[in-house]
């Protein structure tokens, strides 16, 4: 009878647990550690709320990403409750995404006041920041030592180091030594090397704020021939097919001096499997000629719920813990993805794992953006066509001045902007 | 009178037998086809489908119309100059293979199930193979040419501008050259024997047989693998797309298309452009049907 009555009284729990449990999808994305950090935390919001998730892994080209998004959610398909965006989607899918004010509970006065505003569109929030990105230069302290060389402050610098230590090791038997390996795909990475190289050279940031378009001016001239100057003498030829992870696997096997990528290659290159373990050190990229300044392009990551979720205000639930400090942090920890909120980077454990965060704190805050609140929904047109131009300067297709005179003219005739 | 009453009642039946299959085509091909036409005439956007007017022919012939976009006519001639080139080669090596593959030999079998290989796998994935065998850091291709001493440094087979577009043939024509084979193979296993024994006993050297019994017969075969495959490399997204992305340099009419539908949300402008391809395939086939005509026939 006791028995029984205890089947029951499971039966009953199993079957009110079953009502209740929902089933949501996220999608995060899958560079580097990112799926196995994602799928971690989700696994213990699940736990902890009773509900499943699933985790979908969209491309890992975030162009091929953003395309995938718009089909599903252009179709009104609840196929996926969170979406993970970029830094520069908010405008561009804002007409699918849910405001989450109304579930955070203020959370938001935590996080950095510009990202909020970022994902601000029209007053409503429709993103949580979950990391903050922006772009470094890191580079082999053992090999720099070796050739008595100090970490290089200008572009030209980098370029000169970048070749004697090429140059050298080939000669010391490692015929595959490069000098610098980066993004220089047709895809929005290149947009985001670009607008470094531009901004560091004082050359603008394609469209300006105030809707002038300011691509034509001999400090982006400058700035772009100068990177063009690298492809095959201290950059691979292939450099112009590579995305952060071709990049990544160059550097971290040893291969490359000098790597453009974001800050989550640190966490990889220190892992123990890593062969550059201890060796590479990080800093921000350089600066454009004495004149110039050091700029890392802005990236980094959202936590968004789609309005066609069946369940938003758990989805919001998740997006809310994912996004939250205790998150954050071990996902700093252990990957090496920036926090979002400012008293973050005065956590010890997080800058033990890290110390270039504090070091770099600066270089996070005052990071470059690319021109999308201007540009709103026509972005990535504007992206494009200045990947491709820079593209074909890179690839020897056209000079600088040509290239940067057409995309002048075609901006223009795209626009107003504003 | 019976005998047309009679013809007349088959001819109705015929009708009513093939009207399903014209229904289902109409539906799956008619039906979307006419949908781009008409959205080509509109503005519409993918992220707001609500909201678009009727604008005639501005997305063909405005002043930010295809017709008038460099980036088009680039991907254009990108396509045609894919489409000839690959489909030369393969045909000429599938011919050889076939050619191959039709002597007797105790492996024959096994020899056209291995031939097959490159077509039975998916395209997507065999460009992806491709591409990491083609990588400058850790491809296997590199590799092999420096070993040989062919190259000294590694080549960027998907980068390097001068040679992303002939890398992107040799996929294709190693991924499509058992198709032309097999067709081919199809047609060269019809001729009948007793022309070659006929020809063997007149001692004619082995090259006239070919060129004058051989080849005359199998060309109608050849001509219809031909066209199928100038059909398919016209509409060429796949291989291209995996293996150099949306760079200019290798962009087909497909991923123009794909580019200015889903990149930039611009079903209206996309539509013209897909629309413009639908034409250009059209006549393409067209023409070649006409020039062809005679020769598809002789048989």
């Amino acid at each position: 009878m006791k028995t029984k009555l205890s089947l029951i009284a499971m039966a009953t729990l199993l079957a009110a647990g079953g009502a209740n449990a929902a089933l949501l999808r996220i999608a995060c994305g899958s560079t580097g550690g990112e799926l196995e950090l994602c799928k971690q935390s989700v696994a213990e919001w699940a736990k902890k709320t009773g509900n499943e998730v699933q985790v979908v892994t969209p491309p890992n080209d975030s162009n091929e990403r953003l395309a995938l998004y718009q089909q599903i959610l252009g179709s009104g398909s609840d196929k996926i409750d969170v979406l993970q965006i970029d830094v520069v989607w908010p405008g561009l899918l804002a007409s699918h995404l849910v405001d989450l004010k109304p579930y955070t509970k203020g959370v938001e006065k935590e996080y950095f006041p510009s990202m909020i505003a970022n994902n601000t569109v029209g007053g409503k929030l429709l993103a949580l920041p979950w990391f903050t990105d922006a772009g470094l230069l890191y580079y082999r302290k053992d090999l720099l030592e070796k050739y008595k060389l100090q970490p290089p402050t200008t572009w030209d610098e980098m370029a000169a180091d970048a070749k004697k230590v090429q140059d050298g090791e080939r000669a010391a038997g490692n015929d595959k030594m490069w000098g610098y390996v980066w993004q220089g795909r047709a895809y929005e990475g290149l947009t985001c090397d670009a607008v470094e190289w531009l901004a560091s050279y004082n050359g603008g940031s394609i469209i300006e704020p105030n809707g002038k378009v300011s691509i034509n001016n001999p400090q982006a001239i400058k700035a772009i021939d100068g990177a063009a100057k690298w492809v095959g003498t201290i950059s691979p030829k292939a450099v112009l097919n590579y995305g952060e992870e071709e990049a990544r696997g160059v550097f971290q096997s040893g291969n490359a001096v000098f790597m453009r990528n974001w800050p989550y290659a640190w966490a990889l290159a220190q892992k123990d499997e890593s062969p550059v373990k201890g060796k590479v050190g990080i800093m921000a990229l350089p600066k454009g000629g004495a004149n110039g300044r050091n700029a890392a392009a802005l990236g980094g990551w959202q936590l968004a719920v789609s309005k066609y979720s069946k369940n938003a205000k758990l989805a919001a639930d998740l997006a809310v813990y994912l996004t939250s400090a205790e998150v954050q942090k071990m996902r700093a920890v252990s990957g090496a993805y920036n926090p979002t909120m400012p008293a973050l980077y005065k956590d010890a454990d997080v800058l033990k794992a890290n110390p270039f965060m504090g070091d770099l704190l600066s270089t996070f805050t005052s990071a470059v953006a690319r021109p999308s609140s201007v540009t709103a929904s026509k972005y990535n047109q504007v992206s494009n066509q200045f990947w491709n131009a820079t593209h074909d300067v890179l690839s020897g297709n056209a000079t600088a001045t040509d290239a940067l005179g057409r995309l002048d003219a075609s901006l223009k005739r795209m626009g107003p902007w504003k | 009178m019976d005998d047309s009453l009679i013809a007349r009642a088959r001819r109705r039946q015929a009708y009513w037998l093939v009207l399903p299959v014209i229904i289902v085509l109409a539906a799956i091909a008619g039906w979307p086809l006419l949908r781009t036409i008409w959205f080509s005439l509109t503005n519409a956007q993918l992220s707001d489908m609500g909201n678009s007017q009727f604008i005639g022919l501005a997305n063909y012939i405005g002043e930010a119309g295809v017709l008038r976009d460099g980036e088009w006519w680039n991907s254009v001639r990108n396509t045609l100059f894919f489409a000839v080139i690959s489909v030369i080669l393969e045909t000429l090596l599938g011919l050889g293979v076939a050619l191959l593959l039709n002597t007797p030999s105790r492996i024959q079998a096994l020899l056209r199930a291995a031939v097959l290989v490159p077509w039975a796998i998916p395209t997507v994935v065999s460009a992806k193979m491709w591409s990491w065998m083609l990588n400058d850091q850790f491809g296997v291709v590199n590799a092999m040419l420096q070993n040989l001493h062919i190259i000294s440094s590694p080549l960027a087979f998907t980068a390097d501008p001068h040679l992303s577009f002939p890398t992107i043939i040799m996929v294709d024509v190693w991924k499509t050259t058992p198709f032309m084979a097999l067709l081919i193979l199809a047609a060269l296993q019809l001729v009948p024997e007793d022309c070659y024994e006929a020809a063997h006993m007149d001692g004619v050297p082995r090259w006239r047989i070919f060129r004058y019994i051989t080849l005359p017969l199998i060309m109608p075969g050849i001509l219809v693998a031909m066209i199928f495959r100038t059909l398919d490399a016209l509409r060429v997204f796949d291989l291209i797309y995996v293996m150099t992305s949306n760079s200019h340099v290798t962009k087909s009419m497909s991923v123009y298309v794909r580019e200015q539908l889903i990149d930039f949300q611009q079903v209206g402008y996309g539509s013209a452009s897909a629309t413009l391809l639908f034409l250009i395939i059209a006549i393409s086939t067209l023409i070649y049907m006409a020039g062809t005509r005679s020769r598809m026939e002789a048989n």
